[in-house]
């Protein structure tokens, strides 16, 4: 970190100036909350909305101090990243969690599993998917018929267990 | 009656057959996930909890404990044979270990860390047995303000005291913090933070915030690195067995280790990397051979190693006693305590001694059968060290959805689980610490209680933090925890404390 600032050269780090403007929005948004909050502090002197406030208060301090390293490029430099990748998961646990319901556990959770694989280099998106429907089954009857879990039921599922 | 005789009658307890077969199952199963490379113990045992949903408090507790220490155990032999610790606790014995791997003694190697974990984890346990009422006793008499002052000292050394940046640690922190107000007020029934939306009037669940950013971001942040060179997995040659030598410079540094971990495991400032650490730094000094330390050291392995078990054991001492969980680990075994509405802390040892007695005799148990497990099954292990990457992540995102879909299966809930793992990747890439959130959520909520319920004693006036002289100690080391590193790197010594901290377990 000192050594960092001892050069003194480094630009303005807007990525991290991101990152206290978030912590401007959620400092805030718990202040907006807590000031709709009527303070019942009997005894104590502190209410729901104190804590709430304290913590508040808090993250727009750290906001600032946020800005202030930012703004100094004290921030640890970050590696490069690679964005397709992240996209394939997120899409992979979107996909899941809004065909989890319509498709079932298995068909669902297969697609995060294939999206996941492909994320990491398994290109062959069939191939994924049906080693993930594979493999989601067996993990649904386990958990769902051995060790008792709610998982949720979907056409292939009932298939095989018609009453789940 | 004694500590032995509550032992004792926690071993006839846990002696039950089918307890037995949880212990059994608990510790195959962690030993299996933390195995896998890049799986810490805390996201081993944020993994299975869904595994113990429907069995029984003391069922599933002792599971827990299992996977605890397998987790652990599992861990030791990613980083001999792999050179990927899950954990900067094992990043010790990756660096000696994996070295003597290398030069074909990675049988040695994975048994003196074997070895050395269970003579940390049978010295610590039986410690934890004999310190636990003591330490229960004093936390009776222990008032609202001073566990409040004790939960402040907690967040400040998990937070700001060790890591790299006091900044990141407490922005982390009070994240976890806010986190931790949403939902319903414990004392007025008031809403907080929850806009209405009535799948958040429960709060954030704990598992799913750890899950979320251990697996889902961890997954992200390897993802997006883009494909590097593979692993490669070192093969086992030769015997398993310690030859005498290994054995005559191996038994030191397992005692040495353990009594170096498990005090600082057991102090609230948590991070079991600490011990291996100060473990490796004493091997050295001490070492007939410290030439080999960099090439492949013994002693390099088994002093680590039996710091970072007895540390593990030194975990539970706060958490069973005080309630108070001082790593991310020990944060989500507390969050497996309440889902049975149990609230580890001295009142859990008054009213419920079986069940802490006989987690406390599993967990001796489950470090025999690690011991009887480990060594002979170890080309198991191996083998699910060669797993692929995308398999792998693929397989760990399934099992971290399925813990939250088990435990609510909600659209809602997922989605949360997605927004907290992109959070959580993006926190890895600024060098955000994941343990203060995940501490910060769970420890939050008590605080808040125990101020209230001091300042209520009080009429209000906080002066009473002060007036207490135990909460007064116990705020001091907590400033003092916050600006003395501050003032270090401030002049410069930061780069010891970076060393120290990273403590993802």
């Amino acid at each position: 970190m000192s050594a960092s600032r001892h050069e003194g050269e480094r630009r303005p780090d807007w990525a991290a100036l991101l990152v206290a403007a978030f912590l401007v929005v959620v400092g805030g948004v718990m202040l907006w909350d807590s000031a709709r909050l009527a303070d019942l502090g009997g005894y104590s002197g502190i209410g729901p909305g104190t804590i709430p406030r304290v913590v508040g208060v808090g993250l727009l301090l750290l906001a600032v101090w946020t800005a202030f390293a930012a703004w100094r490029g004290d921030f640890p430099e970050r590696e490069p990243q690679q964005i397709a990748p992240v996209v394939w998961i997120v899409a992979g646990l979107a996909g899941q969690m809004l065909l989890l319901h319509v498709a079932g556990f298995s068909l669902a959770t297969a697609i995060l599993f294939a999206f996941t694989a492909r994320a990491f280099g398994k290109r062959n998106l069939a191939v994924n998917l049906a080693v993930g429907i594979i493999f989601a089954f067996l993990v649904w009857v386990v958990f769902s018929q051995l060790l008792m879990l709610h998982l949720p039921a979907g056409p292939l599922e009932r298939l095989f267990f018609p009453g789940a | 009656m004694g500590s032995i005789d509550f032992l004792m009658q926690g071993l006839a307890a846990a002696s039950d057959p089918m307890l037995l077969l949880y212990a059994l199952i608990g510790v195959t199963l962690g030993t299996a996930v933390g195995v896998l490379p890049g799986i810490g113990p805390a996201l081993t045992v944020a993994l299975l909890l869904p595994v113990t949903y429907r069995l029984d408090p003391a069922g599933s507790l002792i599971m827990f404990a299992g996977i605890y220490y397998g987790g652990m155990y599992g861990g030791s032999t990613t980083s001999i044979l792999l050179n990927t610790p899950g954990e900067s606790a094992s990043i010790i014995t990756a660096l000696e270990g994996n070295k003597m791997a290398r030069r074909g003694r990675g049988g040695p190697a994975l048994a003196t860390a074997a070895i050395g974990s269970f003579v940390a984890g049978l010295i610590a346990t039986l410690l934890l047995a004999f310190l636990a009422p003591y330490v229960v006793q004093l936390a009776l008499k222990m008032g609202p303000r001073e566990n409040f002052a004790l939960m402040v000292l907690a967040f400040v050394t998990v937070s700001a005291a060790l890591g790299d940046s006091a900044l990141r640690g407490l922005t982390s922190l009070f994240l976890g913090l806010a986190l931790a107000c949403i939902g319903i007020d414990q004392l007025t029934g008031q809403a907080r933070l929850s806009f209405g939306v009535p799948e958040l009037l429960d709060g954030v669940e704990v598992t799913t915030l750890a899950v979320a950013m251990f697996a889902i971001g961890e997954a992200l942040a390897i993802a997006a690195k883009g494909p590097g060179p593979a692993d490669e997995v070192t093969a086992v040659k030769g015997s398993v067995w310690m030859s005498r030598s290994d054995w005559a410079r191996s038994w030191k540094p397992w005692l040495r280790g353990t009594f170096l971990g498990f005090p600082i495991g057991a102090m609230p400032a948590g991070g079991a990397e600490i011990g291996t650490f100060l473990s490796y730094a004493t091997e050295k000094k001490l070492s007939k051979h410290p030439e080999e330390f960099g090439n492949g050291a013994i002693e390099g392995v088994a002093g680590p190693e039996a710091a970072n078990n007895a540390s593990a054991a030194g975990t539970l001492v706060p958490l069973l006693t005080l309630g108070l969980p001082t790593s991310a680990t020990a944060a989500i075994m507390l969050a497996g305590f309440q889902q049975f509405g149990l609230q580890p802390g001295p009142l859990l040892f008054a009213t419920n001694p079986t069940l802490v007695w006989s987690l406390i005799a599993s967990l001796l148990i489950a470090n025999f059968m690690l011991l009887v497990l480990n060594l002979p099954l170890i080309g198991l292990w191996v083998k699910l060290l060669t797993v692929p990457k995308p398999w792998l992540y693929a397989g760990i995102l399934l099992f971290a959805t399925l813990g939250t879909i088990g435990a609510n299966p909600s659209v809602f809930e997922l989605g949360m689980l997605l927004a907290f793992g992109v959070i959580g990747y993006l926190m890895r890439i600024f060098g955000y610490p994941i343990a203060p959130i995940v501490v910060g959520l769970i420890l939050g909520p008590l605080a808040e209680q125990q101020l209230r319920r001091a300042l209520s004693i009080s009429q209000g006036d906080p002066m009473t933090l002060l007036q207490s002289p135990i909460a007064a100690v116990m705020l001091t080391i907590a400033a003092l925890a916050l600006i003395v590193p501050l003032v270090l790197r401030l002049r410069g010594r930061g780069e010891v404390l970076r060393q120290m901290g990273g403590d993802e377990d």
